[in-house]
């Protein structure tokens, strides 16, 4: 696939865990302002594409590009100073400091409070139930609490990236749709690219415009996520048609 | 002096030596909060703290500077101290713990033994074996209420003690470098991600603990007229339990467990007979953790809920 307003633009990615090749070469590349969505089942290498991207991990081999830049070297630390942000798997709340400090850190990196404080506003108007948590301790949140918090916290960053790691995962159904509609909302609002890593292959496909699906390692089938959808191979595996 | 004054002198005393010990207490537990590592090497660091404060103290005294500018010399004796184990301290952990940060948790701890017995041996070397007088610039002059009397020695400790601790929480708590730090504690793959420079708050995290810890050396010196090279040791045996008491990691925790250590120890040298004092803290160390054993406000689980 070439794209020329591509934002994010791995090639041939290889990542190891000692000696397990948890990543075996993955090419993906994601335009501009769109959702794009990575499924797989249970240990096929989705959580370890997002923290290879960030620098958590490290690639062997291979490229990573945002806009154009190679940050396959970079920490994690300069990764965000990029423009990248990430909620990753298990949501990683500090549990001993309060939902507003939580979201505070969030905007580490950021100097203009005034639009802080914007922004501040714009995710307590995402997830409302924040607001009435602001001085409760991250650690005494429910589950669903800290899966909005994790993505109010990315979003503090203003990032131009945001990589969504199983956002649904543990919540119950009419939570999860909640989720699904402010990710949408997310990306209506602030043109913000999301990169979303999902099992719930059904609402992910739904809501984004490119779709992968990654199977031990490999990203086997890349196409329009409408196309997807419909994709005899896809339904059987993933949709449980 | 009637029972009354007698207790309430008891609690003066107990105040002051356990603001003492929870300065120190501040140091092994920011430590293990943030790497989870036992500092052995805080004690020598409090030790150096007292030597730095004792050698500028001494040259301030011979320049006849202490008459003419009392608060001036103390505030001089304190930033040199302070700041020469600061420097100390992150250089220790550039050292002995950095390279270890990623390996076993006893390769970690075996470098801070012998962290703590190079800079004994460096201090036996350099500073003697023997006793060192503090010059005695306090006086016994002091204040008397209900029976029971103050030394202006120990009220300037107390009060300096206090306000390194609040100052601590302030900064810990209000500012953003404080407030990385403590989400460095908590998350260090996090914090990252969020673009934190955990080597940076590592880094201060070993300026700040190591530096409340030569405060407290500095304090004791001014107190108890003299330094030696091992006098950490004792210190460090009780701070350390303060900490644990208080529940590793948490700071309030390092402040009440000190305050506790302090006054179970002057009450019992008050009351019973003192040969006991330390075996009595250790005993209500072993019960405290046999019941709640994260300690009195550590937390019970640092895990996320999913
Ligand atoms: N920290 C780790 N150490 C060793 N192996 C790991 C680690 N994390 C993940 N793996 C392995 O890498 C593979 C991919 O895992 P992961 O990226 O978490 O999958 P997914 O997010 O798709 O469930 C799995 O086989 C998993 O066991
Ligand atoms: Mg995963």
């Amino acid at each position: 696939m070439t794209n020329p307003q591509a934002i994010l633009k791995l090639t041939d990615v290889h990542t190891y865990y000692g000696n397990i090749h948890a990543l075996k070469g993955i090419s993906c590349s994601i335009s501009k302002g769109e959702i794009a969505c990575l499924i797989g089942a249970n240990g096929a290498g989705k959580s370890t594409t997002l923290m290879t991207i960030f620098g958590v991990q490290r690639a062997s081999q291979g490229k990573i590009l945002f806009n154009g830049k190679p940050i396959q070297d970079l920490k994690p630390e300069k990764v965000a100073a990029l423009g990248v942000s990430q909620t990753p798997e298990g949501r990683q709340i500090f549990p001993r400091m309060s939902t507003y400090e939580n979201l505070e850190m969030g905007a580490f990196l950021r100097r203009d409070k005034g639009e802080v404080q914007k922004d501040l506003e714009w995710v307590f108007s995402l997830f409302p139930v924040l607001k009435d948590r602001m001085g409760q301790l991250g650690g005494t949140l429910s589950g669903g609490e800290q899966q909005m918090l994790a993505i109010g916290r990315a979003l503090m960053s203003r990032p131009e990236l945001l990589l969504l790691d199983e956002p649904s995962l543990g919540l119950a159904p009419k939570l999860v749709e909640v989720i699904f509609e402010t990710i949408l909302q997310i990306n209506q609002d602030s043109g913000t690219t999301i990169f979303l890593v999902e099992q719930n292959a059904n609402m992910a496909l739904g809501i984004s415009d490119t779709g992968y699906v990654m199977e031990t390692g490999k990203i086997v089938l890349a196409d329009k996520s409408s196309v997807l959808l419909e994709s005899e191979q896809v339904k059987k595996a993933y949709l449980g048609e | 002096m009637d029972l009354s004054s007698f207790l309430l002198q008891q609690i003066i005393n107990a105040v002051f030596l356990g603001s003492i010990y929870s300065l120190i207490a501040l140091g092994y537990t920011m430590v293990y909060g943030i790497i989870e590592l036992i500092n052995f090497a805080h004690g020598e660091l409090f030790t150096a703290g007292a030597f730095i404060g004792v050698i500028v103290l001494t040259a301030l005294q011979q320049m006849g500077f202490v008459e003419t500018h009392f608060v001036l010399t103390m505030i001089i004796v304190f930033v040199m101290s302070m700041s020469y184990v600061a420097v100390l301290g992150v250089a220790v952990e550039h050292v002995a713990y950095k390279p270890l940060r990623t390996s076993s948790r006893l390769s970690a701890l075996l470098s801070a033994l012998g962290m703590s017995i190079f800079l004994s041996n460096g201090m036996m070397l350099s500073q003697g074996v023997s006793d060192r007088a503090y010059p005695q610039v306090f006086g016994i002059e002091g204040i008397e209420f209900m029976g029971a009397r103050i030394t202006n020695g120990q009220i300037f400790i107390i009060i300096l003690a206090v306000a390194l601790m609040v100052g601590l929480q302030l900064f810990v708590h209000r500012t953003r470098l404080g407030k990385a730090m403590r989400a460095t504690a908590q998350n260090k793959t996090m914090a990252r991600i969020l673009g934190i420079d955990i080597d940076q708050t590592i880094r201060i995290t070993f300026m700040i603990g190591p530096a409340l810890g030569a405060a407290a050396g500095v304090m004791v010196g001014l107190h108890y007229g003299a330094v030696r090279f091992d006098m950490g040791f004792i210190f460090m045996i009780k701070a350390f339990a303060a900490a644990i008491l208080g529940g590793i990691g948490s700071i309030p925790g390092a402040m009440l467990g000190g305050l506790i250590i302090g006054t179970i120890e002057v009450m019992w040298a008050a009351f019973l007979p003192s040969a006991w004092k330390d075996v009595t803290t250790f005993t209500v160390l072993i019960m405290v953790l046999y019941f709640k054993p994260s300690g009195l406000l550590g937390e019970g689980t640092t895990e996320v809920r999913v």
